[in-house]
């Protein structure tokens, strides 16, 4: 695949647009979102291939506003982002071609790292066992246990709204993507409050979650603005700082396509995901299965009144059943 | 130099906890974090914390003092957290040199009293590196992760811990544990650090004489392209220092307090009048700047960067000093 | 516990005077009563009012003011929204004084000087024109040109015309941008009222005000052939711990907080334009 886009790139550079891609980094798998605005640049420095996670949609609000088009390749989660972007107003479509990319999941070299394994050099293999060359000599992991947890439960290869895809179209799968959010709704509230006031104990405000998510795309963060007098980055290990996470879920909630971005870049591994999970798991229960990003038509559910929603009061009783 | 058997860490632990507050690094692999030691809690198998050792001497959150406003009047109130004697073991040589670097911010005059009762009373104990990741580049700025410095120094090698006192905080801390016994010398095996893939970075064109033409280099484009502008690299550097200070309505009193703040943010420049930095490019070009020759220039060439490689690991973007380095440093074909 | 430079002293402000629509001038002094800090021209100091939050102000005063400090200042963000709003009697918490001043006893004396000021950058000039006319006799010849929006713009208007005007040696030439029925001085903006006065080159230049108004003075300057060496400025930019430590004011390897904010031209020559 990593020689099929890469010629494709190409061709769409030479074809007059700016190539929104993944560049090379020091090693197989840091690489970074870049804007290729040369052939040798291309040859030399695109990569696609399995640490290739960042979804580049959000990027897509800033470079669609550029004069000319901006070709861009998106895997199939990040399409959904792109969708759900495009209802928003937020990506002006025509500066866009899009290509979609079909994508076997993933790695995530920090799963590869909490496997014990150290001084990572490369990665080989195709099939079910990757090699990890490392400092200390070639060692395996199973390819299942280094892939980024969102991968490893992969909502849908479909590739929505592009101009053309590389690779067969997907399907949606049957994911076990909420049997994480299922186990936090099996516990006490005291043993989910613990949960939670452990996990984000570990937040230092360092912003990544909020910059990266495609859903937050306000112009200027509330939590930015000295006048909105909530602003704060300093109050970290307090419960008003744990409030930051739960106000930003409430904020994306109805529109986050649970693409992941917040989890993978987390430098303290808070499973931020599993906010969003729960809040796309409950919507799905209350209004009827809704997937942020799947099409341009669907009203979304928390904007939108129809005579049977459930009533205010369903909080309270969905809370007492929990 | 003394040793005790690695088996019986938990008992020398205890014995250091039983006078003072002990941290150790410890935690899964991936989020691991020094921490207040108790009983039964391990040496996490982690090179090195998430976050820096600089945050026990630097916290991210401090109190500096509170007022009480009645009408007109103000009362000034010190509320300056509580300072104990602390030891923190096993801190690696690259945070070990971070502490010179942030000391040459805090203990120049007019000293920061806050930093300096944090560093007198800590113990610091390093703990050399044997097994260091790829994205390790602590020897670009001459450390030798295996021979850290520190009050005390300790190596692990075979079946033994090794300690050595470097200072007389170090000897009174060994002097007061009984259960060491008189040792050799570890051994130490330097192979690794040979092959590591960015020990060779291209420093030589960084420092204060070249401040205008690296300032004005076009690269920097290029470089912060895609920064998100988010606070990751600065808050899990180890040498990151800038600070915001702010101010709390608790309703009884005012708290002022010192928190960490990020170059990287957009509102961290911003003033009525203006913004000196208004795109991500300058604040980008500011951090790496301040660290490659801003500091270096006012301070006899010493570089801001520790090569802990936190950074390296923890960018969303996987954009960073090395990255930078090169790119500016290295001669063009 | 010795002190922490973090930590203010209390004051209190004794006299509020408005001197233009959008600028008060606050009288200071220690719960002594005395004087609370001793400074030099151009430098500053931290005001506070708890809960509100903390600012750098360039002190009006002369440091010959044995009595007690002054700031003059702008109503323009939070804190000066605050203290505008308050009465005397006001504690307030200060800390200071910050910053290396202009160099009044050293590069200046001796030489014939020319203040440029442009609305509320007369505030750290007054404290070096007052500190000159107290030395008088250290100095040259003395120019003061001094520009504003309106005549209500003019800050110490009165302090102007009771006592500047009248000195000898001193010259004072108000501008302000358009004309107004009141007014029967030069009309105009001051980097052309600059050129227009035609100052010798080898007078020391010292200078203050908007980025506009420098930009075009010293674009003037340069064509008339001033020497970036004898031409001084004073910047501002944000700053919250003013000890070159919280990273916010840096101008490349300079803090214009401890290095600055008083720089000569061919210093910033040496420095990124980040400001």
């Amino acid at each position: 695949m990593q020689e099929r886009v890469k010629a494709r790139a190409i061709e769409l550079l030479e074809s007059g647009v700016r190539v929104l891609g993944w560049k090379a980094g020091e090693f197989f798998y840091d690489v970074t979102p870049a804007v290729f605005t040369s052939r040798e640049e291309i040859e030399k420095e695109f990569v696609f291939g399995p640490f290739c996670g960042a979804n580049m949609s959000k990027y897509l609000i800033a470079e669609s506003r550029k004069e000319g088009r901006v070709g861009v390749f998106l895997k199939p989660c990040d399409t959904y982002s792109f969708q759900q972007l495009q209802k928003e107003h937020r990506i002006w479509r025509e500066n866009v071609y899009a290509v979609g990319v079909q994508c076997e999941g993933m790695c995530d070299i920090e799963a590869i790292r909490s496997a014990g394994i150290k001084g990572i050099l490369g990665v080989d293999g195709d099939g079910s066992t990757l090699t990890v060359h490392t400092l200390y000599g070639d060692k395996t992991i199973a390819r299942k246990d280094a892939l980024a947890e969102r991968c490893a439960c992969c909502k849908s290869k479909k590739m929505l709204g592009c101009d053309e895809l590389l690779g067969e179209q997907g399907e949606e799968l049957d994911s076990a993507r909420f049997d994480q959010v299922e186990k936090l709704e099996a516990m006490t509230p005291d043993e989910r409050f613990a949960f939670w006031r452990k996990e984000l104990s570990r937040c230092i405000r360092c912003n990544a979650c909020r910059n990266v998510c495609p859903a937050c795309s306000c112009e200027k963060c509330v939590f930015d603005n000295p006048n909105s007098g909530v602003e704060n980055k300093a109050a970290a290990n307090s419960f008003e700082e744990n409030l930051f996470h739960i106000i930003r879920a409430f904020h994306v909630a109805g529109r986050c396509t649970d693409c992941g971005e917040c989890s993978r870049v987390c430098p303290q591994h808070i499973p931020l995901h599993l906010l969003n999970r729960k809040f796309i798991k409950d919507i799905n229960e209350l209004y009827g299965g809704y997937q942020a990003g799947a099409d341009m038509e669907t009203r979304p559910p928390l904007t939108n009144f129809q005579m049977d929603d459930p009533e205010p009061s369903v909080v309270h009783e969905r809370g007492s059943e929990q | 130099m003394k040793k005790y058997p690695v088996s019986q860490l938990d008992s020398l632990f205890a014995a250091i906890a039983a006078k003072q507050r002990l941290y150790i690094p410890a935690g899964e692999a991936k989020t691991a974090a020094f921490q207040p030691w108790e009983e039964g809690m391990r040496l996490t198998a982690a090179l090195n914390t998430v976050r820096s050792a600089k945050d026990l001497f630097f916290p991210q959150v401090e109190n500096l003092v509170n007022f009480k406003v009645t009408g007109k009047q103000i009362e000034v109130i010190e509320n300056r957290d509580p300072a104990e004697p602390f030891v923190v073991f096993g801190v690696r040589a690259c945070d070990c040199r971070s502490f010179e670097i942030l000391d040459k911010v805090f203990l120049c005059d007019p000293v920061d009293t806050y930093y300096e009762t944090r560093r007198a009373c800590g113990t610091v104990v390093t703990l050399a590196c044997t097994e260091p990741e790829e994205t390790c580049f602590c020897t670009a700025f001459g450390i030798d992760p295996t021979d850290p410095a520190g009050d005390v120094s300790c190596w692990i090698s075979g079946e033994d811990l090794y300690l050595r006192a470097n200072t007389e905080k170090g000897e009174a801390l060994l002097g007061g544990l009984e259960m060491l016994e008189e040792g050799g010398e570890p051994v130490t095996d330097k192979t690794v650090f040979d092959r590591l893939p960015l020990q060779n970075l291209p420093l030589d064109k960084f420092g204060g004489e070249h401040m205008m033409e690296l300032f004005r280099r076009a690269e920097w484009a290029g470089l912060a392209e895609s920064c998100l502008g988010c606070g990751a690299c600065t808050f899990v550097c180890p040498t990151c220092q800038c600070y915001d200070i702010k101010e709390f309505n608790t309703g009884d009193e005012i708290k002022r307090f010192r928190c960490w703040d990020s170059c990287m943010y957009s509102d961290f420049t911003l003033m009525s009048a203006g913004q000196p930095r208004p795109t991500q490019l300058e604040r980008f070009r500011q951090r790496f700047m301040h660290k490659l020759v801003y500091y270096p220039s006012t301070h006899d060439g010493e570089f801001g960067c520790v090569g802990c490689g936190r950074c390296l690991q923890k960018c969303p973007i996987s954009m960073n000093i090395v990255k930078v380095a090169k790119t500016l440093g290295e001669e063009k074909p | 516990m010795r002190q922490d430079p973090l930590i203010p002293m209390l004051a209190v402000v004794t006299d509020i005077r408005q001197d233009t629509p959008d600028v008060k001038t606050f009288r200071v002094v220690g719960l002594d009563g005395k004087k609370p800090l001793v400074h030099i021209p151009g430098q500053c100091a931290m005001l506070s009012v708890p809960g509100v939050g903390e600012a750098l102000f360039s002190i009006t005063s002369s440091p010959t003011n044995e009595e007690y400090l002054e700031f003059s200042i702008k109503k323009c963000g939070c804190v000066t929204d605050w203290l505008h709003a308050m009465e005397p009697g006001q504690q307030v918490t200060l800390r200071g004084p910050y910053g290396n001043g202009f160099p009044v006893d050293t590069d200046f004396a001796g030489k014939d000087l020319v203040f440029v000021a442009g609305g509320i950058g007369l505030a750290p000039l007054r404290s070096v024109i007052n500190y000159v006319r107290h030395y008088r006799d250290r100095y040259g010849s003395v120019d003061i040109v001094y520009g504003s929006r309106s005549k209500a713009d003019l800050v110490d208007y009165q302090e102007i015309l009771d006592e500047w005007r009248r000195e000898d040696g001193i010259s004072v030439h108000l501008t302000i941008d358009n004309p107004q029925p009141d007014w029967d001085g030069h009309v105009g903006f001051v980097p052309n009222y600059v050129k227009e006065l035609g100052f010798d080159t080898g007078k020391t230049v010292v200078m203050c005000g908007p980025p506009i108004m420098i930009k075009f003075t010293l674009a003037g300057l340069m064509e008339q052939g001033f020497p970036r060496n004898n031409i001084y400025t004073t910047l501002e930019l944000r700053m919250k711990c003013a000890l070159g430590r919280c990273g916010r004011c840096n101008i490349g390897d300079r803090f214009v907080c401890k290095d600055g904010p008083v720089f000569r031209l061919d210093q910033l020559d040496q420095l990124p334009d980040e400001y």
